[in-house]
């Protein structure tokens, strides 16, 4: 709006560049910030088992709770700990790539006791969670993704400083 | 009836997720046929719905329970438009890399349902 009325030639582009959002956005974010590009991908998956883990578990901790308890807490927790890391992956910034980091190292942690917990003591674990057998049920993505989560938090930094 | 239905879906989905795989390894966001692509995949979930609901109210029972198979059917029906809107909002690569996890996770869930609502009913 402004931009067309300095103009003799013709109307100007009032689409910006990057560069130009570059330049004007905040200091800590320079360009690409940890919920864009890859990042989104991530969140999409994030988003995915956040829905698939906490439908799940708000299912079996209601109709069948007795069955298999310790199971079911699990799969609530490792559902909590997804949408924590969905909402830091959206919301972005620096203490929210910290907290995501943390919590990618606490998915990842979980993953590797629980699937190691359902190999020596299965029978503490009559139903699957999402986190049995490493994560077997889901095509082994839930071990795969923490890991995922920590290299693309630990690119992004250095992604701000080129830009 | 929902058995061939859901074989269709999951096929549809299976292509659709190659057809954005294309679009990754050419560096290219979805465009407007990807979109159509998308929405056209995602009538044939919502019609799968609307089955779903008839055979269920007809008396059929699902082998898994009927919460679980409507679960996994508007878990089935929403995947591919919130791809859509995640791949509308990332307007590079990653964004036909939503479009394709989008895919296979249609796939996935389509399997499951096949499970969930039992051989025996066809």
């Amino acid at each position: 709006m402004a931009d067309t009325q300095q103009t003799g030639e013709g109307v100007v582009v009032a689409d910006p560049s990057p560069e130009a959002v570059a330049e004007s956005a905040a200091p800590t974010g320079k360009t690409r910030k940890i919920g864009e590009g890859p990042g989104r991908l991530l969140v999409s998956v994030y988003g995915v088992f956040t829905v698939a883990a906490g439908s799940r578990s708000i299912y079996q901790l209601i109709a069948q709770y007795h069955r298999a308890p310790l199971s079911y807490i699990l799969s609530a927790a490792s559902a909590a700990v997804y949408a924590f890391i969905l909402v830091t992956l959206v919301r972005g910034g620096a203490s929210a790539r910290k907290l995501a980091f943390f919590c990618c190292a606490a998915e990842l942690a979980g993953v590797l006791i629980v699937g190691t917990l359902t190999l020596v003591i299965p029978s503490a674990f009559p139903d699957q969670t999402v986190w049995s057998y490493y994560g077997l049920g889901y095509v082994f993505i839930p071990l795969v993704l923490p890991v995922t989560g920590m290299l693309w938090l630990r690119r992004t930094p250095a992604d701000e400083q080129q830009g | 009836m929902i058995g061939a239905l859901t074989a269709v879906v999951a096929v549809a989905a299976l292509l659709l997720a190659a057809w954005c795989g294309v679009a990754i390894a050419r560096d290219q966001p979805t465009k407007d046929w990807h979109l159509i692509g998308m929405a056209v995949v995602s009538v044939l979930a919502l019609a799968q719905l609307v089955v779903g609901i008839v055979e269920v109210a007809n008396g059929h029972k699902a082998q898994n329970g009927t919460v679980i198979f409507f679960a996994y059917l508007v878990g089935a029906t929403l995947v591919v438009p919130g791809a859509a809107f995640m791949s509308l909002l990332e307007r590079t690569r990653w964004g036909s890399a939503i479009a394709t996890v989008g895919g296979v996770v249609l796939a996935a869930l389509e399997l499951r349902l096949i499970e969930i609502w039992g051989s025996g009913h066809g």
